[in-house]
C-alpha cells in the first residue's frame, strides 16, 4: 500500500504540491487525473525519489520511502514514461533486460534476452523487434516496448505516465488495454497519470483528480461519473466553462 | 538607480559565477566518491575508451602534425635572426611534448568529446532516460559519469603521446624537405636534447585535461536545460568551460612543473 500524506513540492515561488491526501489499495490501479502541469508526474517522481518533496511523508507497505534502501526500494517498481524514455545506444532487447543485464537481478545475457523476448511477445511485438533499435520504431511500439521494460522484472508496482499521449485512437486503446490485462494478471498495484479520459475508464479501478496542488476528488471509477464536484465534472465532460480557468 | 543597475549586474555576475563554481565543486567530489565505490561498468568504460581515445586519434595525429611542421618554420625562421637555426629539432620536440602536444591535443579534444558527452547526456536527460536510469536501479553518476571521466583521464595522456610522436615527424618532415635538415642528424638532435620530464610532464598535463574534458561534458549534459534550445547551450557552456579550465590548468601545471 502507497500511503501519501500532506506532501508538497514547490519550484521557487510555484506551490506545485500544497498537502496531498492519497492511498494507494495493493492489487488496485488509481488513476490520477489533472489538468496540464497541476503536478501529476511531480507527483510520481516524488514517490520515486526522482524529486525530493519538500515536505509532507510517503510510505511504502509502512516504511517511509526517503529512508528505505534505494535498490531494494526501486526493485519494486516499474515505470513507463511519456516518451517511452528508451536507451537509444542499445536495441530493444537490451532495453527491455536492462535490470536483468546488471545489478542486483543480473543474470547470463542469453536468458535475459529470452525473458525480454517473451516480455515483448506479451505486449504482441514479434522477436525479430527485438534486435532493431528504438530509433526505428512507431511511436506506438516504443510505447509496447517501454511498457515490456517496465514489466521486464515483475515489478509489484507500475507506474504510467500519460501512456496515451502522442499515439492514435486506436493504438491508444491497444495500449489502454494491455496495461489493463498485465496489470490484471500481475496482480500488481498500478498508478497512472493521464488527462485521456479512455484510459481512466480502461485502465482505472479508483480515480483521483489533483487540481490546486492537492486531492480535490478520489474514489471508485464507477462512481466518477455521478461525482458532485464541480471540477470533477468540467474536466470529465471537458467543457471550458467552469470552476478550472481555461486560457484561450 | 541607474548608476547602481551596472553595479548590480556585476554582482549577480559574481554571484551566479560564484555558485557555478560551488556547483562544479561539488559534482566533482561527486565523481571523485563514485569512482572509488562499485558497482562499476567496465562495459561502459570499453565502450568510452573507443568512444574518445580511438575517434579523436585522427583529430588529434593531424592537429599535431601541422603543429610541428608550422613550429619547424616558426623557430627556424626567429632562430635565423640570430644564427640559431640548428636548434630547430630540440626546440620542436620540447615545445610540442612540453605545451602544444597536450594544450593543442586537450583542446580538440575538448571540442569534439565534451560536446559528444553534453549532447548525449543532455539530450537523455530532456528525454528522461536519465530518470529512467534511477527506475531501473542503476546510479547514473556511475552508469554515465564515471566511465566516461576514467575513460578520458585515460584516454588523453595515450592521444597525447601519439600527438607529440606525430608532432615530431611533422616537424622533422617540414625540417628534412624545406630547411635543409640532414634527417640522422635530426632525430639524433631531437632525441640528445629531449629529456624524461619533457614528454612525462605533456603526459600528467594531458590526463588532467582529459579528466577535464570529461567533467566538463558531464556536468554540463546532467545540468542541460529544456529542449533543443537547452541541449543546445549545454553543450557550448561544456566546450567553454571544458577550453578555459584547460587553458588555466596548463598555466598552474606548468607552473608547478617548470618554475625554477
Amino acid at each position: 500500500m502507497i500511503e501519501i500524506s500532506a506532501l508538497n513540492k514547490a519550484f521557487g515561488l510555484n506551490r506545485v504540491l500544497q498537502g496531498v491526501d492519497l492511498t494507494v489499495v495493493t492489487g488496485t490501479s488509481t488513476v490520477i487525473i489533472g489538468g496540464s502541469g497541476t503536478g501529476k508526474s511531480v507527483l510520481l517522481k516524488c514517490i520515486l525519489g526522482l524529486v525530493a518533496p519538500d515536505s509532507g511523508t510517503i510510505l511504502l507497505d509502512g516504511q517511509d520511502v526517503a529512508k528505505a534502501e534505494r535498490d531494494a526500494f526501486l526493485a519494486k517498481f516499474g515505470m513507463l514514461f511519456q516518451g517511452a524514455a528508451l536507451f537509444d545506444s542499445m536495441t530493444v532487447w537490451q532495453n527491455v533486460a536492462f535490470r536483468l543485464l546488471r545489478g542486483s537481478l543480473k543474470r547470463p545475457a542469453g536468458e535475459a534476452k529470452e525473458i525480454a523476448v517473451e516480455k515483448l511477445r506479451r505486449v504482441g511485438l514479434t522477436p525479430d523487434v527485438a534486435e532493431k533499435f528504438p530509433a526505428e520504431l512507431s511511436g506506438g511500439m516504443q510505447k509496447r516496448v517501454g511498457l515490456a521494460r517496465a514489466i521486464a522484472a515483475d515489478p509489484q508496482i507500475i507506474f504510467f505516465d500519460e501512456p496515451t499521449t502522442g499515439l492514435d485512437p486506436i493504438m491508444a486503446g491497444v495500449i489502454n488495454d494491455l496495461i489493463r490485462e498485465i496489470v490484471t494478471e500481475m496482480g500488481a498495484t498500478a498508478m497512472t497519470i493521464t488527462h485521456d479520459m479512455s484510459s481512466v475508464r480502461a485502465i482505472a479501478d479508483r480515480v483521483a483528480m489533483l487540481h490546486g496542488g492537492v486531492i480535490r476528488w478520489e474514489g471508485p471509477v464507477e462512481q466518477m461519473d455521478g461525482a458532485d464536484d464541480p471540477y470533477l465534472r468540467q474536466f470529465i465532460t471537458g467543457s471550458a466553462e467552469g470552476p478550472i480557468e481555461a486560457v484561450r | 538607480m541607474i548608476l547602481l543597475s551596472p553595479l548590480s549586474a556585476l554582482g549577480r555576475s559574481t554571484l551566479a559565477l560564484l555558485a557555478a563554481i560551488g556547483r562544479v565543486a561539488l559534482y566533482f567530489g561527486r565523481v571523485l566518491s563514485h569512482i572509488v565505490r562499485p558497482p562499476w561498468y567496465p562495459r561502459e568504460f570499453v565502450v568510452q575508451l573507443l568512444q574518445i581515445g580511438w575517434l579523436s586519434l585522427p583529430v588529434v595525429g593531424l592537429t599535431a602534425l601541422f603543429t610541428g611542421g608550422a613550429l619547424a618554420l616558426q623557430i627556424y625562421s626567429g632562430g635565423s635572426r640570430f644564427n640559431a637555426e640548428t636548434v630547430v629539432p630540440s626546440i620542436v620536440a620540447i615545445g610540442i611534448a612540453r605545451e602544444l602536444g597536450p594544450v593543442l591535443g586537450g583542446l580538440m579534444v575538448a571540442g569534439r568529446v565534451a560536446a559528444a558527452i553534453a549532447a548525449e547526456i543532455g539530450t537523455m536527460k530532456v528525454t528522461e532516460q536519465i530518470d529512467a536510469l534511477v527506475t531501473l536501479s542503476t546510479n547514473p553518476m556511475k552508469y554515465l559519469t564515471v566511465p566516461r571521466v576514467l575513460a578520458a583521464t585515460l584516454c588523453l595522456p595515450i592521444l597525447v603521446a601519439v600527438g607529440d610522436s606525430i608532432g615530431i615527424f611533422g616537424g622533422y618532415l617540414v625540417g628534412t624537405t624545406r630547411l635543409g635538415f640532414n634527417g640522422t642528424n635530426y632525430l639524433q638532435n631531437t632525441a640528445d636534447f629531449l629529456e624524461f620530464w619533457d614528454v612525462a610532464s605533456g603526459l600528467v598535463k594531458g590526463a588532467v585535461f582529459g579528466f577535464i574534458v570529461a567533467l566538463m561534458g558531464c556536468f554540463h549534459g546532467m545540468n542541460s536545460g529544456r529542449g533543443a534550445q537547452g541541449v543546445g547551450k549545454a553543450t557550448t557552456n561544456a566546450v567553454v568551460s571544458a577550453s578555459i579550465l584547460i587553458l588555466a590548468a596548463n598555466y598552474i601545471l606548468t607552473g608547478v612543473f617548470f618554475s625554477a
